[in-house]
């Protein structure tokens, strides 16, 4: 079997997988980082969505060999020294979720956006959350937690 | 999905080395299209070779007028490259809208267009700029490139290795996207540039097309009005849940003459 | 201090309790679960919408690597293990019960829709599993299939079950048809429509699970499952899956992703899981893929309606007649019969006094996809009926639309309203949420607006939709007077603990309705303690003691006013251990803000003392039992009816059909509010489930082969956060007369009321009377070129 290493939340650690072991299935059944869900079988509903080198991407849809080497950043990740990030911080403000499920998703990909556009307008904010299905909550509240996040990591 | 030998070659040589040496092989760019398809296991190579370890496969870079765009170069980075934006910013703004910003994160370029998804974006913006395909093996032009539904004239051990786009004049994508998959029903390329007048369709056909009826009104005036009586025969077109191929037909004249009021403007 | 003022007490937007877990990745669903030894369970599903078995070769997946255990239909069947049953008999209109064909968990002979479960394979991996369950040969002979509901029924339909002639169910009726005929005689006005409600794939993000566990040293099990009602679904395993002894399974549902109805019902998966755990001896576990949920949770909707509207000059209602096929699939599912029937005709008097109404639906097998309870529940059904044929009339008599409704809505003097079809409405103002819903889109101003729509090439549609429904579900009496086969009383637990503390148990589950917060809130403004001293638990029988779940909106109205009775009881005993303490007699103790007072004194215990009292009894009253830990029941009086007015206005691009919302008005009574912040979210997403029904989303079989085309989110359109606009929520308030609390519930008003307000909107802009759901772009620009040639 393959071994694979990558740094998960700043922690280096490696793992035997095969070829087609998915990334967030080496996150959840390897490492029991079980925060990152899987909700779809075809790339869309971004239960899934984590921080590889920086950047958005569903861990159902690449290898955790693609992610040899990577920095991978998963939801438990997020928070520092027990303190929300200003984003999780949001989504809790503005009850930006109901049943839970897609939040971490949700929130990874919302912090994403921030990182690429500090200042979203509400179209922009629907627009990017393309990739992120919610069933609960038809999406106000987390367009408010963006906007908002976006205003107090401005401050 | 079945399991198989994953490669992760460092250049284009041994990428195909790699695929020699597979009973039955194939190449991985982004993986946006080919893990769901491994998943749903409508496919199983015994090797994937993948391309993401292939430095020379990526980046961005002006050559001669043209702008040339590596195989693996994501659409997220097509889409906020500031050389693309100045030089071709339909294309940027084509890249922008592939799939959402997770997917954009992931698929490249290269991938696409070997793909050759009858509703992916890029086939239209590579026809319609008039781009060449450079490939491990030779370079064509994108209206050679593109063969059929999901058909390429890519042979198996052939990888595309950067798309040459010239720079237009004028171009503009406007697409009508799926409701669920945001793949495009129709999306139309319109350009204006040293290779003339282009019009190329996604969505609506088996494969890429380009719109003659189109491109000769435009030659002489190119905007919105001079392709208002233009009408695409639905025959042939695509029919499915989402649109009629009546539809489709429909959609293609309205969003040609929105790309070409986007580029005329 | 106790903490009950208006930051955390009833009518607070306290921020919930469980969000922590949730964003910080340290939910505990099903699928997060992993227990010792687990092995893993692959169904091997009927491609087939309708096949005769003839044989199952299972050698080659047996042989498969890792592979424990392939088992079929015969196994389960050599050991007794029962038919999913359907709960509730509804007795047709010639007073027989319905027909109720087995649902073995594994098919026997027959296979009857795609995805149907053929056989399970239980492996060390899921890979392993699925793996071997690709090889286990099964030898179909294909039958015709039937997949549409419309022509079930017909002569010469392929027949779905042997004990079902004709595909039919049932044939039921509500009302009095010849008084109907007869108000139909003397009508000045009839308006006919009809309707078909689109089939729904409920949808919740997260799939389901199962895992089941066998402990060969007590004979008991376990099943965690994504379950919203865990007593209910270990009730109808036990006793009629599994003939099995209630106190020898213990169902524990964790976090649980979303249901809206879907994870009501006792399913094949969860019930084979737990079975198969003692014949491999090991725990198995089963997570759906997508595309199995695709395929085999419990859909929703589907009816073809056919009603008219009677009217006299005035526009004033004189009767109404509906009939409805409603679409059952190939199964009956837990609670498939009451939803067209119960759940349905009996809303058709809607905010109106229309004196006579007379339904009959039909309940057909075909074979697709058993079909149940999804969020509303027949309630959405009946209001797009009336709703959609209400405005119709309004265009029909060319009255304004919201004067037609104001002059058959119920008033507020005539509260208690006995309704034509079997409710009995308590309280209600339609009027006020109509007044504030016009107000607030500014209805006056809609013809400016759409002035400016047409200046940019746009159409611009207002709808209105003026929804009732019945929730808080319900009256024991009444519902087992109907066929419902169980009681739907609440109970809660209230437990002090010594230091102060309180533990709540509810028989409520909560699946992002925020119970951990609102309940919580409750408890701690009832008896006046800090709420962070205050945890609820919920789902797991082992620890709650009884349960009936989480549907129908009953939460609060139900599972909350049984907390709120356990806390009368906790405050009565705890009364008299003040009493004793204070050497006063109870009836001068008064209770307020935590506190126990001497009347007129300055005396005075906390109620943390009284419970430490009542755990360290040294100095306690003689006639009372040490503890202060409390059960109450509550089993409601009526069912609640929260109601309220939507409005929404639409823009629509006729080059294209492509429509979009632009503006959303929700006022909304649900009487008394605990959490506004959780209701306006349950809100939202109410709404956006109901555009989702009306333009996006859409269950498709083929019809001639009964392949399901919409299994996956590539052809199922889910509304995503481009499709909506932000909502504008406004509350009205009569509180309900019959609970403690004065709740009615709002889980599912926006379901509910949206359908109707969007195609009311379209049909508007496109100047025509009627639509079918969804109005995806190619239909509405379809519609809006024929209204620009039929203008030309």
């Amino acid at each position: 079997m393959p071994r694979v290493s990558m740094t998960v939340n700043g922690r280096s650690v490696s793992g035997d997988v095969e070829g087609r072991t998915l990334l967030v299935q080496f996150l959840r059944e390897h490492l029991h980082l079980t925060g990152t869900h899987v909700g779809c079988d075809t790339s869309q509903c971004g239960a899934c969505v984590v921080h590889v080198d920086g950047e958005s991407v569903k861990s159902c849809t690449i290898l955790a060999l693609q992610a040899d080497g990577a920095e991978v950043t998963t939801i438990e990740g997020l928070a520092k020294n027990g303190e929300l990030h200003p984003m999780q911080a949001a989504f809790r403000e503005h009850h930006g979720l109901q049943c839970g499920f897609c939040t971490p998703g949700m929130v990874m990909s919302a912090v994403d956006l921030l990182k690429k556009n500090p200042n979203p307008e509400e179209d922009e904010i629907r627009e990017w959350l393309e990739g992120n299905i919610c069933r609960c909550t038809g999406y106000h509240n987390i367009v408010k937690a963006i906007q908002s996040a976006a205003s107090s990591m401005k401050g | 999905m079945y399991d198989f030998t994953h490669h992760r070659p460092a250049s284009v040589d041994d990428a195909v080395k790699a695929l020699a040496g597979a009973s039955d092989g194939k190449f991985m760019a982004g993986g946006m299209t080919l893990i769901p398809t491994l998943k749903q296991r409508l496919a199983s190579p015994s090797d994937l070779v993948d391309l993401g370890g292939i430095r020379d496969l990526k980046g961005i870079r002006e050559d001669g007028g043209k702008l040339v765009i590596g195989a693996m170069t994501t659409h997220a980075t097509v889409a906020r490259d500031a050389t693309v934006r100045a030089k071709i910013p339909a294309l940027a703004h084509l890249a922008d809208g592939i799939g959402d910003p997770q997917v954009r994160n992931r698929g490249t370029i290269g991938g696409s267009i070997a793909n050759n998804d009858p509703a992916a974006d890029y086939p239209a913006g590579l026809v319609g700029l008039g781009a060449t395909v450079h490939t491990s093996k030779r370079e064509l032009s994108a209206d050679d490139f593109f063969t059929g539904m999901f058909e390429t004239a890519l042979a198996e051990d052939e990888i595309v290795t950067a798309v040459a786009f010239p720079q237009p004049d004028k171009a503009a994508y406007v697409k009508f996207a799926n409701p669920a998959s945001r793949y495009a029903i129709v999306g139309v390329m319109v350009a204006k540039g040293p290779a003339g007048v282009r019009v190329a369709v996604t969505g609506a056909g088996p494969s890429v097309f380009r719109l003659a009826d189109a491109e000769s009104a435009l030659g002489g005036n190119f905007s919105a009005d001079a392709v208002g009586n233009v009408k695409v025969s639905a025959d042939g077109l695509n029919s499915d849940l989402h649109a009629s191929a009546e539809y489709r037909a429909h959609l293609v004249s309205v969003m040609l003459k929105r790309a070409v009021a986007a580029a005329a403007g | 201090m106790p903490d009950s003022g208006p930051d955390t007490g009833i009518g607070a937007s306290v921020k919930r309790k469980e969000d922590f877990r949730f964003l910080t990745g340290q939910g505990r669903f099903t699928d997060d679960i992993d227990r010792p030894g687990q092995v893993h369970a692959y169904f091997v599903r009927s491609p087939h919408a309708h096949a005769r078995i003839k044989g199952i070769d299972k050698a080659a997946a047996e042989q498969a690597p890792g592979v424990i255990a392939v088992f079929t239909g015969a196994d389960m069947a050599a050991d007794n293990v029962g038919s999913l049953p359907c709960g509730w008999v509804v007795t047709d209109r010639h007073g027989q019960p319905h027909k109720a064909p087995p649902h073995f968990p594994l098919a026997r002979d027959k296979v009857l829709y795609v995805g149907d479960h053929v056989a399970v394979a239980i492996a060390e991996t899921y890979a392993q599993a699925k793996e071997a369950g690709e090889q286990v040969a099964v030898d179909y002979e294909e039958l015709p299939a039937i997949a549409n509901p419309a022509k079930a029924a017909a002569e010469g339909a392929p027949q779905v079950h042997d004990e079902a002639p004709g595909n039919l169910c049932y044939d039921w009726v509500m009302g009095d048809e010849a008084q109907v005929d007869a108000a139909f005689a003397k009508a000045h006005h009839v308006t006919r429509l009809d309707l078909i409600n689109n089939r729904l794939i409920p949808n919740a993000m997260e799939p389901r699970a199962a895992i089941g566990e066998y402990d060969g040293g007590t004979d008991n099990y376990t099943l965690y499952s994504t379950s919203q009602n865990p007593h209910l679904l270990k009730l109808i395993l036990c006793a009629f899956v599994f003939g099995l002894n209630e106190n020898k399974l213990r169902v524990i549902a964790p976090d649980v992703g979303g249901g809206f109805g879907s994870k009501i019902f006792c399913y094949a998966e969860e019930t084979v899981c737990t079975w198969a755990a003692k014949k491999v001896r090991r725990p198995v576990k089963w997570t759906a893929e997508r595309s199995e949920s695709f395929s085999s949770d419990a859909h929703g909707r589907d009816h073809v309606t056919h009603a008219e509207l009677a009217m006299d000059e005035n526009g004033k209602f004189l009767g109404l007649k509906v009939e409805t096929t409603a679409n059952m699939g190939a199964y009956l599912s837990s609670f498939a019969t009451a939803v067209p029937t119960y759940l349905y005709a009996t809303l058709l008097a809607g905010q109106y006094t229309t004196p006579v109404i007379f339904a009959n639906v039909k309940a057909v097998f075909t074979n697709t996809a058993p079909v149940d309870a999804y969020r509303g529940a027949g309630r959405p059904e009946a209001t797009y009926v009336l709703e959609r044929i209400v405005e119709v009339a309004a265009r029909e008599m060319k009255i304004d639309p919201v004067e037609l409704r104001r002059r058959n809505f119920i008033q507020p003097d005539q509260f208690p309203y006995q309704t034509p079809v079997a409710l009995q409405y308590d309280i209600g103002d339609y009027d006020q949420s109509m007044d504030k819903a016009l107000e607030m889109i500014d209805y006056k101003g809609f013809a400016e607006r759409r002035k400016a729509s047409e200046a940019k090439g746009k159409l611009r549609g207002i709808g209105i939709s003026a929804y009732i429904e019945a929730c808080g579900i319900a009256p024991s009496a009444v519902v087992g007077s109907l066929g419902a086969g169980v009681g739907l009383w609440e109970s809660a637990q209230v437990r002090f603990n010594p230091t102060g503390s309180v533990t709540i148990f509810t028989g409520s589950h909560s699946h992002g309705q925020g119970h951990e917060t609102t309940f919580s809130q409750l408890v701690a403004d009832t008896l006046g303690v800090p709420i962070e001293n205050v945890e609820i638990v919920h789902g797991d029988t082992g620890s709650v003691p009884m349960g009936m779940g989480t549907y129908g909106s009953r939460s609060l109205a139900v599972g909350g006013s049984a907390i709120a009775k356990a806390c009368d009881k906790i405050i009565e005993k705890s009364r008299k251990i003040a009493a004793h303490l204070m050497e006063a007699s109870v009836e001068d103790v008064e209770f307020d803000k935590g506190k126990f007072r001497v009347a007129g004194t300055d005396k005075e215990k906390s109620i943390a003392e009284i419970a430490f009292t009542a755990y360290v009894p040294h100095n306690y009253p003689a006639d009372v039992e040490p503890g202060l830990d409390e059960t109450a029941f509550y089993d409601p009086l009526n069912f609640t009816y929260p109601a309220g007015v939507h409005i929404c206005e639409v823009e629509i691009d006729p080059a294209t059909g492509i429509t979009e919302v632009v503006d959303w008005v929700a006022v909304d009574d649900f009487g008394k509010v605990i959490n506004p912040m959780v209701v306006e979210g349950q809100v939202h997403g109410g709404i956006a489930q109901g555009v989702g029904q009306a333009m996006l989303e859409n269950c498709v079989y083929d019809m001639e082969s009964g392949q399901l085309l919409t299994g996956s989110y590539m052809d199922y359109c889910m509304p995503r956060a481009g499709d909506l606009p932000s909502f504008r929520i406004g509350l009205t308030e009569t509180p309900c007369t019959h609970n403690p609390l004065g709740v009615k519930g709002c889980g599912e008003a926006g379901a509910i009321a949206a359908p109707p307000a969007v195609i009311n909107a379209i049909t508007d802009a496109l100047g025509i009377l009627s639509m079918d759901m969804p109005a995806t772009p190619e239909k509405v620009w379809r519609l809006a070129n024929q209204h620009a040639q039929a203008a030309e």
